[in-house]
């Protein structure tokens, strides 16, 4: 598991205020008839680095996509950055435009090219200069190392490539928090080891995270904090040390067996 | 035994020869492609035969082609005496009497220019539409205008005056192209102003007083639409312009020319026919769909109950109904839903027709374009926070028009052979209708393949060019690399 973080996380930039970034309270969500996220309580400070893993279906993503209101509540309250989420758009394109979202399987837009895809929404929504946004882009894209390929499109990039360009584009909003929903298993190991590291270094420079993944190896490096998931609920969340030594209940303990193999 | 084929050290490399004869070129694709086996043998022959067969037959009959003569008797006889009496031919002199009038319909010969500029001027309105910012295709299209231009205007007699003018005017695009080519789309915008004003005449306050009215809709919208949102600006923009348009500009109108008097002479629906009639049809109805079904497309795929229903509505009503019943119920319904006493012109109301007519279809096309793009890009579009219209002009309208290229141009090339279909109501056109005035005459009575064929051969080269140029715009539009 954690041959893929090679290197020292430094962690004196990432502190956590007592600020709140997300705020949660009483949440419920339904599919229909059928119930998938269960009362879900979760305050998420700013500067946290938050993993949240468990099993297939047991609703991680759809916690996330609720926090950009990619999916719609029905019972519950979601503050974000002081922004209650609401069928306002007024509201939901305010979050959304400050809260950026990483995807298992990039979602890149294949008809620009990549500095296209980072400088798009700024132009757009931030009505920054097209010139000012340019260089933004370049920026980020040399952060993710990936500076050279500004002028292709996606489809001529590797997995790991064109995931580093999708967390360049959302950087490129200057989002205050990120998520990522399994950023990294729809890749090969190899460049599953890039985009953690990109993930590591946003990391080290504060930024809140929260981060579905089974890379429990990033979890152990960089998070402050697990939440472990189960059939919609949260069932366990503990700092990861705490998390993985000492797991409570008996569906983490079952959870960890499995996934940490033998 | 074992060991000496275990191990091996190639000594002597092997230089690259030519495949056998056999596999090579045109050999080979015979044998692959002809007679691969005993049932393609068998049905390659059959085709060689009936091909001969076909050939054999009419090639006597476009042989012995006669283009000099003053009747189809005269041409016959032309014929009979070189050929013998039992030869057939074609009898081209027919074209070469009245291609005119397969042409233009019954629109004064004094003033073909008008058409022709129109023509003209309709691929350089269309150039940065087609071509974006190309430069080199840009001024290609250009050279290519200005030399149909003066050579047709100097075939057809015009004055050195007039022809100077408009090169002038030619010369002044290529130097727009040169200096700044995305400027030449605000020639695109006046052009429907232009070519109407051209092809019909009259007042040229009318089709200037017409713009003005979507520049009413453009202020109501840009003013509007921060505080109602797209839609609500959009329409109340619509019904500003609609009030301009039939309330308003016709008064204006009058006055300014009393001031004024600028125009041209004026023209009757009736004397358009022929290619001139079938492509105002064509282009109007083409480039008026097209946005028309994007609106329908997303329409239909709206949350809105109200919108996707009038949608739905519209689509199903359209694709259920024939085109020609549609055409033949026009004048009636149209009457009944415009104000009394507007005298509504009848290649107007058959443009409106096929327009919304075509709309459905390129509304289905797109629409099944929308739903072949992954979840995930409205998703990413969504969460950087573009809103909707944003995300649709950006994201996901330029994916799935490209991938509904194929069917926007058949639906497309459709349409244009369709437009022979207003016939039907009188116009015109020129496969049915002008061949019909033709042996109505007595000179040319009895007269039948060639007619068809030269009204065929003219759209065969404009539907194959609309297609070469799809594919190129297909080819063009390839990123995605797969
Ligand atoms: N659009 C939908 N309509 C109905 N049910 C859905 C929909 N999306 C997800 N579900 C169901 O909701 C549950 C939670 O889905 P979710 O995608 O959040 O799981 P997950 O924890 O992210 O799983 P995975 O690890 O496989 O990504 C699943 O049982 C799924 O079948
Ligand atoms: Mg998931």
């Amino acid at each position: 598991m954690s041959e893929a973080i090679a290197r020292k996380v430094d962690t004196s930039h990432m502190k956590i205020s007592d600020e709140v970034a997300i705020q949660i309270t009483g949440m419920n969500k339904w599919y229909g008839a059928f119930h998938v996220l269960r009362d879900i309580n979760m305050t998420v400070l700013k500067g946290e680095r938050i993993v949240i893993c468990g099993p297939s279906g047991s609703g991680k993503s759809t916690l996330i996509r609720c926090v950009n209101r990619l999916e719609e509540h029905q019972q519950g309250q979601i503050v974000v950055d002081g922004t209650e989420l609401t069928s306002d758009l007024k509201n939901i394109d305010k979050v959304r435009s400050e809260v950026g979202m990483v995807f298992q399987h990039f979602n890149l837009f294949p008809h620009l090219t990549i500095l296209e895809n980072c400088t798009l929404a700024p132009i757009w929504v931030r009505k920054v200069p097209k010139k000012e946004a340019e260089e933004t882009a370049m920026h980020f894209l040399s952060k993710v190392k990936i500076p050279e390929q500004a002028h292709k499109y996606p489809g001529q990039l590797s997995g790991g490539q064109q995931q580093r360009v999708a967390i360049a584009r959302s950087l490129c909003m200057k989002p205050r928090i990120m998520l990522f929903d399994e950023p990294t298993s729809a890749l090969d190991p190899e460049m599953i080891k890039e985009v953690l590291d990109t993930m590591i270094q946003l990391a080290e420079e504060g930024m809140t995270m929260i981060c579905v993944t089974h890379e429990m190896g990033f979890a152990q490096a960089v998070a402050n904090r697990v939440i472990f998931m189960d059939q919609g609920q949260i069932v366990e969340q503990n700092a990861p040390k705490e998390f993985f030594n000492n797991p409570q209940s008996d569906r983490t303990k079952l959870f960890l067996s499995q996934i940490l193999g033998h | 035994m074992a060991n000496t084929e275990a191990s091996f050290v190639r000594t002597e490399m092997v230089a690259p020869q030519e495949p056998p004869l056999s596999e090579r070129g045109v050999v080979k694709w015979v044998r692959e492609n002809l007679f691969s086996g005993p049932l393609n043998t068998i049905l390659t022959v059959l085709a060689l035969v009936s091909l001969f067969y076909l050939v054999k037959l009419s090639l006597p009959w476009w042989l012995h082609g006669v283009w000099k003569a003053n009747s189809l008797g005269e041409c016959r006889q032309i014929i009979a005496d070189a050929y013998g009496p039992d030869a057939t031919g074609a009898c081209w002199a027919m074209i070469r009497e009245r291609w005119h009038q397969f042409i233009f319909g019954f629109y004064p010969p004094e003033m073909y220019w008008r058409p022709i500029l129109s023509f003209g001027l309709l691929f350089v309105a269309l150039a940065p539409a087609l071509f974006f910012g190309d430069r080199r295709n840009n001024l290609v299209i250009l050279a290519g205008v200005a030399l149909f231009l003066l050579l047709s205007l100097w075939a057809l007699d015009n004055d050195l005056l007039h022809i100077a003018l408009i090169m002038m005017m030619m010369a002044g695009f290529v130097a727009l192209v040169l200096i700044a080519p995305r400027k030449l789309l605000w020639f695109t915008l006046i052009y429907p102003a232009l070519a109407q004003f051209l092809l019909w005449g009259g007042s040229v306050w009318g089709p200037v007083l017409t713009m003005l009215g979507l520049a009413v809709l453009a202020v109501v919208y840009v003013v509007l639409q921060p505080r109602f949102g797209v839609v609500m600006a959009s329409a109340m923009g619509f019904v500003a312009a609609c009030v301009w348009w039939l309330a308003l500009q016709s008064s204006v109108s009058t006055a300014l020319y009393t001031l004024m008097p600028i125009g041209l002479e004026a023209l009757d629906s009736d004397q358009f026919g022929g290619f001139l009639l079938a492509f105002v049809i064509g282009v109007s109805s083409i480039s008026a769909a097209l946005p028309i079904g994007i609106l329908l497309a997303l329409g239909r795929r709206s949350d809105m109950l109200l919108i996707k229903t009038l949608s739905v509505t519209i689509i199903e009503f359209v694709r259920g109904v024939p085109l020609i019943t549609m055409l033949f119920t026009a004048s009636l319904l149209l009457q009944y839903f415009l104000p009394p006493r507007t005298n509504f012109d009848l290649i107007l109301r058959v443009v409106i027709l096929v327009t919304v007519f075509s709309a459905a279809y390129i509304a289905e096309v797109i629409r099944g374009g929308l739903a072949a793009l992954p979840r995930g890009q409205f998703e990413a579009a969504d969460a950087l926070g573009l809103d909707y219209w944003q995300a649709q002009r950006l994201i996901t309208m330029p994916q799935a028009l490209k991938i509904s290229i194929p069917g926007i141009v058949t639906t497309f090339i459709g349409l244009f052979k369709d437009t022979t279909l207003v016939t039907f109501v009188g116009l015109a056109e020129p496969l049915r209708g002008i061949t019909s005035i033709v042996r109505a005459d007595i000179d040319w009575k009895g007269i039948y393949w060639e007619p068809y064929i030269f009204v065929g051969a003219i759209f065969f080269l404009c539907c194959f060019s609309i297609s070469r140029y799809s594919m190129y715009l297909e080819h063009k539009l390839k990123t995605d690399h797969r």
